[in-house]
């Protein structure tokens, strides 16, 4: 049985059955029902019309709920009289569903969950266990979330910047479990730009795809991160990185920048260089420039210093960082990596050991240890060398 | 979405406001402790931001290697030991304040005399999976 096509189907079916007349909560649980059918007979008894059967059948459990609470009776009693269901509605309904669920009234975590069960599909047991967190606490964020969205009219248009915003946070700080949240993402975004034409949907999705064509090569079998400079680009998904750079140009063509573009502009610049050295970093830097115009965000100030480092030279570098807050995050593993690169390892390694006291997670805190370690090992044995010159100039005079 | 610890000390912490050790407390007012800490780990599990919460038995023991072939040595418990860990609460919450605000509420437990008890609670944020997008 394909559970990826089950999922691609998930959010036509909640949307017909929204249309026709049930309330958003309950056709949520319906369609979780029917797709449970779905994985229990497929597999014996596959469906010659997958959709209409998981419509027909998470219909029949919508109506079987309702029917077995009689403090529905009214609304059950609506539901009787509504005419047969009509043709599927259009493609388009997903679009509402993605809004629906990023609703700006939601919390990023509560809009994450409910993304990721209502429109891409997955069983609360699998959003709690990519989250770390209890099935029991999942499934009231879910509900929560689906009463405080329950007052909004389906038929409303939303705000996209919310939806990607969400998609960006379940790519981004995705965790690890059966699911892959990642390869997750990049489906419903996949299917969010087929659903609207937007620069910056696609300017996500090119994103995505740029930096999960790394991905093999981000880390070390044990879990180490591997830097961008010293990762082996033969092991990068030239296929994603293509696809990525088409997308992005062709949303690059509309002339309505925003900042995913800007963004998978700078993934696409470092995809291109076949040698870290061949790196174009003026272009890069102006990039950032763009970024940091965009969104003024502190993050991309202190991201275009590590560019300017590596475009002007590394005192170039620390002039940008001198302007920035010192409290940002990573800013004292940036300025430990621009002090090595300007010929100052004792400083560096020590600001590494800084920086890795304040890292927010554990392969960052160990890669800057290690920064840390190398630079010290080798002061050491510099140190040593001096001591075995000085003994023999001492012992030739 | 991050994960804290909020970390309650038998020692180690400074001093409650409401300082009063439980023994001495009457046992309806120990009940109401429990009580207000069941309420809360209910409420969270309800606000969807509730991982874990456990309660530590003071007295520990100290363990560590001894070598190839040759039984683990213990030790302790060490009365000089300066920090005690008597429990913890894990949440998933969406930001640091948040976080701070639940451990405000956690603190804010009956103790003697029915009043809060004021204790300082340690919120320690977790360590994450890295990023994807970094540069």
């Amino acid at each position: 049985m394909d559970d990826a096509l089950l999922r691609t189907l998930t959010p036509s079916v909640l949307t017909v059955l929204v249309r026709r007349g049930a309330d958003f909560a309950a056709a949520e649980d319906a369609v979780q029902d029917a797709l449970v059918e779905a994985v229990r007979l497929w597999p014996d008894d596959p469906p010659r019309d997958p959709k209409g059967w998981l419509v027909t059948v998470a219909w029949r459990k919508f109506l079987d709920s309702a029917r077995s609470d009689t403090a529905r009776r009214r609304r059950e009693d609506r539901i009787d009289q509504e005419p047969p269901p009509g043709p599927a509605a259009p493609a388009d309904d997903t679009l509402q569903l993605y809004f629906l669920c990023a609703h700006p009234s939601l919390t990023p975590s509560s809009a994450v969950a409910l993304t990721l069960r209502a429109v891409g599909g997955l069983t609360t047991r699998q959003i709690a266990q990519a989250y770390l967190v209890p099935e029991a606490t999942m499934a009231q964020r879910i509900s929560r979330a689906k009463r405080t969205v329950s007052g909004v009219r389906f038929d409303r248009p939303g705000d996209v910047a919310t939806v990607l915003r969400v998609l960006y946070l379940v790519f981004n700080e995705g965790y690890s479990g059966e699911v892959d949240l990642a390869a997750e993402a990049i489906r419903l975004t996949r299917q969010l730009t087929a659903a609207i034409d937007h620069p910056e949907a696609a300017g996500l999705l090119a994103l995505m795809l740029l930096h999960h064509a790394r991905r093999a090569s981000r880390t070390l079998p044990d879990g180490a991160l591997v830097p961008l400079a010293e990762q082996d680009r033969g092991r990068w998904d030239t296929a994603a990185i293509a696809e990525g750079v088409t997308i992005l140009q062709a949303a690059l063509a509309r002339d309505r920048l925003g900042e995913f573009q800007a963004q998978a502009a700078i993934a696409a610049l470092h995809a291109d260089a076949p040698t870290a050295e061949e790196t174009d970093w003026v272009q890069i830097v102006e990039w950032y420039d763009e970024l940091v115009r965009l969104t003024d965000s502190p993050v991309a100030r202190l991201n275009r210093a590590v560019a300017l480092g590596e475009a002007d030279g590394p005192r170039a570098g620390l002039a940008a960082l001198a302007a920035l807050d010192d409290a940002l995050p990573r800013h004292t593993a940036v300025a430990a990596y621009l002090h090595e690169r300007a010929g100052d390892p004792a400083t560096a390694a020590r600001l590494y050991a800084v920086a890795a006291g304040k890292a927010s997670n554990l392969a960052e805190r160990e890669h800057l240890t290690r920064q840390a370690a190398r630079l010290n090992t080798a002061g050491r044995k510099d140190e040593r060398r001096e001591g075995e010159r000085e003994d023999e100039s001492t012992r030739g005079s | 979405m991050a994960k804290y610890l909020l970390l309650k000390h038998y020692r180690g912490a400074p001093a409650s406001f409401n300082d009063v050790p439980m023994d001495q407390w009457t046992p309806q007012e120990i009940s109401d402790h429990m009580q207000y800490m069941h309420d809360f780990a209910a409420r969270l599990e309800k606000s969807g931001e509730f991982v874990d919460g456990q309660a530590l038995a003071p007295e520990g023991t100290f363990v560590r290697y001894d070598g190839e072939g040759r039984p683990p040595v213990t030790d302790g418990p060490f009365a000089e030991t300066k920090d005690l860990i008597a429990g913890w609460m894990v949440i998933d919450v969406d930001t640091y304040e948040r976080a701070v605000e639940l451990a405000g509420e956690l603190s804010a437990a009956p103790g003697a005399g029915g009043k809060p008890i004021h204790e300082w609670l340690e919120v320690r944020p977790f360590l994450t999976a890295p990023p994807t997008i970094t540069e």
